[in-house]
């Protein structure tokens, strides 16, 4: 149940480069964008294409990234509900 | 010390045609030259391109090279344009010994990179074309084929870099250290830019509405356009086209490839330009603006006129919907198309347009307009926040 | 003489695993690192502090890294105009874009393809909103650089300029930055630049 949320922190540190981060530094409500983590629009893109790439679900409107990719749980659940791998 | 700069000759290759006339004829009549690839093999083939309707062949046989040519397609565009300049500014054997060129491009030899990569370990006959890859050879090419002597270099700065080519060839001239020279920038259309634009979502599958409030992003477009500079007291009574009055570059120190919400960079650009060309805003007549019509773009510039113009904003439009956005030769077309507005006093419509943009309520000029037109900026703002904004200006006896 | 009422106040070079401010050696890594490896532990010793690094391609992570040591003894204003050059253009960087689009393009690596996001980079990161270029000559070009810094700061376009060359091919480096003003002891002049770029060891 669980394992999703950790695959994705994994997923992110690794994507979007965030050396100086453990997983451990990541809650799973917390803001990702803003003043969370700092993520811009280049991760948002990124993240778009993680998740076409490990869960077969495509996006096509950038915007609509804001609100998926907002905390890990949101994550969690818009690929629960979704993923088609 | 100070010289003025005047533009003596100019020449462009674009999906509109292929010369300064095909193209104003397209720019009056409000023919777009968007189509879908033809040419261009891409599995991407919805997508509206500003593409050459010229086969690489046709384009050696128009410059009457032999078999084992070394000019990739950017190349080629760029030598025809060149040549048209160098004709119309009547320069001789001698004057090109001593003429520079700056020229502007992203991509350089990129697409024969793509079509023939895969065949170099095993085949030979292509090889020639590995040393095409380098951006400074389809500038050195294009030199050595119109025999121009003088100083060479490439720029490369994203969509700004042939109005950074010709602002610094304006400079030179200005502060006496180069007497003439040719001026402007080249590209193609190739899978990795497609493919990259792609990756970024910014491009449109309808032709491109600029500065519209259902704007959804940009058609990407290819060719070449050029100017020849030269300082006003070597003229002998040549003919000028226009003169180049200001310059201005800033970087907009947001973000690597969109651009801030208030326009920093853009309005930074333009405010050096007017200073330069000791101008107020308000004796801008018109600007053709860099007008992508990606949302990120055409907000942050509308925001930028604002500043600068408050509530007199000028007439302006965007040509990109004629065009499509041909990247690093961008500024040079958009300098020709300037120069051809300043000498028939006539501003190109911006295609596509309808609804203005719910944040700033601006209209572009969206059909032809007549209007007597004296000093005309035109904008380009590349990725890597590199704004560069350049005046233009009748030349008044 | 114009040539010689500015000056080279301040200069960094990063070549072969070493990095050198001034003529002072203030980093340097025993074995042959691979670059990666290269640029992060620089990075870590010289303290910087700025994770938007970890996301930049080799050619920008090169720049940062020049800057912060060229830009550390002086205030920076932001007009301080950036001048740059190299012979391989964002190459390394284009290869795995090439790579790339044979499985799904990845929009970060994409963003990296322009020589001139260190420009961008650099201005974003000591806030800069200055005039800036970027040439592709095939060679160190000390001339080019020389005029056009002197055209802007004769014009007052600057009161600053940064300028030099930033090459990244096949892994290999070789980074020559300047800060050129009117303070310092070194005139500028293109033999003067030439000097300090071939200056490796001593």
């Amino acid at each position: 149940m669980s394992d999703l949320r950790t695959e994705l922190k994994q997923s992110i540190i690794e994507q979007l480069n965030l050396e100086e981060l453990e997983l451990a530094d990541i809650d799973n409500d917390q803001p990702l964008f803003g003043d969370g983590l700092g993520l811009d629009s280049i991760d948002v893109l990124e993240l778009i294409v993680m998740l076409e790439k490990d869960y077969g679900i495509k996006l096509t409107d950038p915007e609509q990234g804001k609100e998926i990719f907002a905390s890990i749980d949101k994550m969690a659940e818009f690929i629960e509900a979704n993923r088609t791998k | 010390m100070n010289k003025g700069i005047v533009v003596t000759g100019m020449g462009i290759i674009s999906a509109l045609g292929n010369s300064v006339a095909e193209n104003f004829s397209a720019l009056t009549a409000g023919k777009t030259g968007l189509s879908y690839p033809e040419f261009f093999q891409t599995n991407h083939s919805n997508l509206p391109v500003g593409e050459v309707k010229f086969s690489n062949e046709e384009l050696a046989g128009k410059l009457n090279l032999h078999e084992d040519h070394i000019f990739t397609r950017a190349t080629l565009f760029g030598t025809i344009a060149a040549k048209q300049a160098i004709f119309q500014a009547s320069l001789s054997k001698d004057d090109l010994k001593e003429t520079g060129f700056i020229s502007g491009t992203s991509v350089g030899g990129m697409d024969a990179t793509e079509k023939y990569y895969q065949e170099y370990e095993e085949k030979t006959g292509q090889r020639r074309f590995i040393q095409a890859q380098h951006p400074g050879f389809t500038t050195s090419q294009i030199a050595s084929y119109l025999k121009l002597g003088g100083y060479v270099t490439t720029i490369s700065t994203a969509c700004s870099s042939s109005a950074n080519a010709i602002m610094l060839g304006a400079r030179l001239i200005k502060t006496g250290k180069l007497k003439r020279v040719v001026v402007g920038g080249t590209d193609c259309l190739t899978k990795f830019t497609l493919n990259g634009f792609n990756s970024l979502m910014i491009l449109s599958e309808e032709f491109c509405k600029a500065f519209d409030d259902s704007r959804n992003g940009l058609n990407l477009g290819e060719g070449a356009a050029y100017l020849v500079l030269e300082a006003d007291d070597v003229l002998n009574g040549k003919p000028v086209l226009g003169r180049i009055l200001g310059y201005g570059n800033a970087n907009d120190a947001f973000h690597q490839t969109a651009s801030s919400e208030t326009g920093q960079g853009a309005f930074l650009a333009i405010k050096k330009a007017l200073e330069i060309a000791g101008l107020p805003p308000e004796k801008i007549d018109y600007i053709n603006a860099h007008g992508t019509a990606t949302k990120n773009n055409d907000l942050s510039e509308s925001t930028a006129f604002l500043r600068i113009f408050g509530e007199n904003v000028p007439d302006f439009s965007s040509t990109k919907a004629f065009t499509g956005h041909t990247l690093a030769a961008s500024g040079g077309m958009e300098a020709v198309f300037s120069l051809l507005a300043l000498q028939n006093d006539q501003i190109f419509p911006n295609l596509n347009f309808e609804i203005p943009m719910r944040e700033t309520g601006l209209k572009p000029v969206s059909e032809l307009k007549k209007k007597k037109l004296l000093h005309i900026l035109s904008n380009s703002f590349g990725f890597g926040g590199n704004c560069t904004s350049l005046i233009f200006s009748k030349n008044e006896e | 003489m114009t040539e010689f009422s500015f000056k080279i106040t301040d200069f960094v070079r990063i070549k072969n695993q070493r990095i050198f401010h001034r003529k002072d050696l203030i980093f340097k890594t025993e074995k042959s690192l691979g670059l990666d490896q290269f640029l992060k532990e620089a990075y870590q010793n010289l303290k910087i502090t700025y994770p938007k690094f970890h996301k930049m391609d080799g050619l920008c992570k090169l720049g940062i890294l020049a800057s912060e040591v060229l830009f550390k003894d002086h205030f920076i204003s932001p007009d301080t105009a950036l001048v740059l050059s190299n012979s391989a253009s964002s190459l390394e960087t284009d290869k795995k874009h090439q790579l790339a689009m044979s499985e799904m393009v990845s929009p970060a690596i994409f963003v990296y393809t322009l020589p001139n996001i260190v420009l961008g980079e650099i201005s974003i990161k000591h806030k800069l909103q200055s005039e800036n270029v970027f040439f592709i000559e095939n060679r160190f070009n000390p001339e080019l650089l020389m005029d056009y810094a002197e055209v802007l700061l004769e014009t007052k376009k600057a009161p600053a300029v940064v300028c030099g060359w930033i090459d990244l091919k096949n892994a290999e480096y070789d980074v020559f930055l300047c800060l050129i003003s009117k303070e310092g002891e070194i005139p500028l002049s293109k033999e003067n630049l030439k000097q300090l770029y071939l200056f490796e060891n001593e």
